[in-house]
């Protein structure tokens, strides 16, 4: 197909303004993408300056002080101004409504306001930390954060503070979507997975970021005014805040993976040529994290000196929790059964995806384990752990899904043989940084250590030669994807002969999305589609 | 080399089955997974003509199996972990009383002597030791990696830790809650000595008098015995006030209705906030202490009401 000259999205106008004041959820994805590719940037630097300081035991290039503000800048940006936000933002909000049949989200302009309140959050709190920054870790520990650290808290906490408004609207935006702009024929169950991981992600960030408002706003009030609600030294209590925090930053990590599984969940069978093993029990299994997800937040503090008893609950409940993600597992192996499966990039990082997500996962259960968790917990093990999910696992999904979707947006094909070797490099590289942090963490290396007793030192060298590759790995796809913006072939509207109604139109899409409202008569995940084989060949 | 240290304390042993365990489940797991992952997308590669057939129906016979069998082995995991942790970590009656003091970046210790010392603890081999902590500042986090042992220590409460080195020789002390500027340098020592060395260290060791007996003048001082009878001495009677006498270690009436144990943290709380636990038929009229009683004379004063367990 030639779409050289047709109407689209992008070709429709090019003034500076169509673009900031643009009211299209595909414009809108696409100034979200450029945001929050600086942030992965700005906290990946964080991350290599990291492991460079701590190829040497008593550190290589940092004061204490310094590495204390590089990590919190890193946990703080990666988390909420890229992890959180990452795949809701941008290919949620690119794709829900193609996959919807609809011709933009329900608010159009609730959509774009997020977005500047996003950038208002990011700037402010970025700002913060390149002015001096704050040296509370990304988890803000009272008193620590309240009495004793230096630094721009306060600022911080409000550039958190704004961002997480726009996480509110994005969750909004998304469930009113979902349940009003479906297109006839589009029950429930004939839903993309993905669509159902976004829902699920969306209940969370609405219930649980106000949490979150609330725990940082008290902060900020206790360190300027001296209120006493943390402190105890003001008749406060240090443990409410971590009670408070970890009640939105546990179900903040399911806000950060689950859409994560719903791009693989789109991956895996389109790749397979298969249909998905298991639909309605991936559904269930997600619905079921969203909620358990609400309840394990104790876990955080089995050491802290929480009660016996509600530890044992929360033990309990985390173990749960684990059950669904297992279920998932299965399932996308169950897929692969019988397919026919092609290893383009996005497949590659789904199959990553899995494998990584699975070692972090088993290792979820090893600190989720009372007793274990004694020896492990606040060690580099739960640093590994915690990457394991978030990078291993939500940031390939993540590349995963740009891949698979990057024809779709851009109208051009990426080069494929680029797309795989960097999968494979970034598999490679990931694992040599973070595997080598479990044993550390066995070993008892503490996390957070700006220096380290010398008997650490291999297995930091090899975790930081890893960061190398890994480093590298994650700026070769910044260099082709921009590449293919100019040179890349076109793209045809379904490349990979998948199913979904994102694929029945023009890429990149027109303007409306939709001529005329689709109508669906079919099961999701038909495969072969009608029209099968790819008209795409590498 | 094993991944985990070499284990020097009671606990460590079974602590270190159950990471075991957990890792050769976690290691199955990952055989099955990657296994099958690896034989279909070999077996069912694009390229394959292997006859596809049929695609299994009846999925649910598969869902119902592998979630039965996630379920069972999960929560076996859970009864695991939870049960050696309500074993390992609940004190034992008797053991040696050690203080902890944690305070932006070093560990302060002192022994029931008076002996005290910073970033090193003394310690007998094969003793029950529990440690009393708390902290002058921030949360710290009291954490030997060689007796799989870590407890968070907050300012404002009383935190124990029990544990047993089987092994003499000295062990790595991390402070492993993030603390400020040079929480990495909040490094310590755990000297483990065995019994006879210990004795010397202690007789030879500086030491600011013996905490009991410390106590029991500071308890004159702060005007403590002017309420409270302790020992034969002091205290005008039960009248205002209840004798000390055989109050540590049992269980105290509250004016509540309930009970409680009265142990270190109770003694403690009932000085610095005397209005949250009144003993029954007692009105609350005892001013609290917090922030005039200095962590050090608390303790002292502790140590000396538990003196009196066993009535005068």
């Amino acid at each position: 197909m030639s779409a050289t000259l047709e109407r689209n999205y992008l070709t429709e106008q090019w003034t500076l303004r169509s673009w900031l004041l643009t009211t299209d959820h595909k414009r809108i994805a696409l100034l979200y993408f450029a945001s929050i590719t600086v942030f992965f940037f700005l906290g990946g630097a964080a991350a290599a300056l990291i492991r460079l300081h701590l190829i040497l035991p008593q550190g290589a290039l940092l004061s204490h002080e310094m590495y204390n503000r590089v990590f919190t800048m890193h946990g703080v940006v990666m988390v909420w101004f890229f992890l959180v936000p990452a795949v809701p933002v941008t290919l949620g909000n690119f794709i829900v409504p193609l996959m919807l049949g609809a011709r933009d989200l329900a608010f159009p302009r609730l959509n774009l306001f997020s977005w500047y309140l996003f950038m208002a959050g990011g700037i402010v709190g970025v700002a913060a930390l390149f002015w001096g920054g704050v040296d509370t870790g990304w988890t803000f520990y009272t008193p620590l954060a309240t009495d004793y650290a230096r630094g721009h808290v306060v600022m911080v906490v409000v550039g958190i503070f704004i961002s997480g408004f726009s996480s509110i609207a994005t969750g909004l935006n998304f469930i009113i979507t979902i349940h009003m702009l479906r297109a006839p024929g589009l029950r429930w169950f004939r839903l993309p997975i993905f669509i159902w991981t976004i829902y699920a992600t969306s209940i969370i960030l609405v219930l649980a970021t106000p949490v979150l408002a609330i725990t940082l706003a008290l902060l900020a009030f206790e360190r300027i005014f001296h209120v006493g609600v943390f402190d105890p030294a003001l008749g406060g209590d240090p443990l409410l805040f971590q009670h408070l925090f970890w009640f939105y930053s546990h179900p903040a990590v399911y806000i950060m993976i689950l859409p994560g599984m719903g791009i693989v969940s789109e991956i895996i069978p389109a790749f397979a040529r298969r249909e998905i093993f298991g639909y309605k029990f991936i559904i269930w299994s997600t619905v079921a994290i969203a909620v358990i997800g609400f309840f394990v937040w104790g876990h955080h503090m089995f050491v802290a000196g929480t009660s016996l008893y509600s530890s044992i609950v929360f033990s309990l409940l985390s173990y749960a929790v684990a059950v669904p993600s297992a279920i998932k597992v299965f399932n996308w192996i169950g897929t692969l059964h019988k397919g026919s499966i092609h290893f383009d990039a996005p497949m590659l990082y789904a199959l990553g995806f899995v494998g990584l997500f699975t070692i972090g996962g088993l290792t979820g259960l090893f600190v989720a384990a009372l007793a274990a968790d004694v020896h492990l917990t606040q060690t580099y093990f739960v640093v590994a752990h915690f990457h394991y999910i978030m990078v291993g696992g939500m940031v390939s999904a993540f590349f995963g899904g740009v891949h698979y979707w990057w024809p779709k947006i851009t109208g051009r094909m990426y080069p494929e043989m680029w797309g795989r070797m960097a999968a494979l490099l970034i598999f490679f590289g990931f694992n040599l940084t973070f595997f080598p942090q479990f044993l550390l963490g066995m070993q008892g290396m503490p996390r957070r250590y700006a220096s380290y007793p010398p008997e650490f030192q291999v297995l930091n060298v090899l975790s930081s030669a890893g960061a190398t590759i890994l480093a590298a790995a994650y700026l070769l796809p910044l260099g082709y994807f921009t590449w293919s913006l100019f040179r890349g072939a076109r793209a045809p509207a379904n490349p990979w002969g998948a199913t979904g109604l994102e694929w029945t139109m023009p890429s990149p899409p027109p303007t409306e999305n939709f001529a005329t409202t689709p109508v669906v008569t079919e099961r999701p995940y038909a495969y072969p589609p009608p029209g099968a084989e790819p008209t795409h060949a590498p | 080399m094993w991944p985990l240290p070499r284990p020097a304390s009671s606990n460590a042993p079974e602590l270190d089955a159950l990471i075991y365990g957990l890792l050769v489940m976690t290691v199955a797991v990952l055989l099955l997974v990657f296994g099958l992952m690896l034989l279909y997308v070999v077996r069912y590669r694009a390229g394959s003509t292997l006859d596809r057939g049929s695609v299994a129906e009846k999925s649910w016979r598969f869902e119902i199996t592998w979630t039965a069998g996630t379920l069972v082995v999960f929560f076996g995991l859970f009864l695991w972990g939870a049960d050696l942790y309500v074993r390992l970590f609940q004190p034992p009656g008797e053991a040696l009383k050690i203080y902890v003091v944690g305070k932006q970046w070093m560990w302060k210790v002192e022994h029931r002597g008076g002996q005290k010392e910073i970033d090193v603890l003394h310690m007998p081999v094969n003793t029950p030791v529990e440690l009393l902590m708390t902290s002058e500042d921030v949360i710290h986090d009291f954490s030997v990696p060689a007796f799989r042992i870590k407890h968070d220590v907050l300012p404002g409460r009383l935190e124990t830790l029990w544990f047993r080195a089987d092994e003499t020789g000295r062990f790595h002390l991390f402070c492993t809650q993030f603390c400020g500027t040079d929480h990495a340098a909040m490094i310590g020592e755990v000297d483990v000595l065995s019994g006879p060395d210990y004795e010397n260290w202690l007789a030879t060791a500086p030491s600011s008098g013996d905490l009991v007996a410390e106590g029991q003048k500071l308890f004159m001082r702060y005007g403590c015995s002017g309420c409270h009878q302790a020992g034969l001495a002091g205290g005008g009677g039960t009248v205002r006030a209840p004798s000390l006498n055989g109050v540590f270690g049992s269980t105290v009436p509250l004016s509540d209705g309930t009970t409680v144990q009265a142990d270190d943290r109770y003694i403690r709380d009932s000085i610095l906030d005397p209005s949250s636990q009144v003993v029954a038929s007692y009105a609350p009229v005892m001013p609290s202490f917090k922030g005039v009683m200095a962590e050090e004379d608390l303790l002292r004063i502790t140590a000396y009401i538990e003196s009196l367990a066993g009535g005068p």
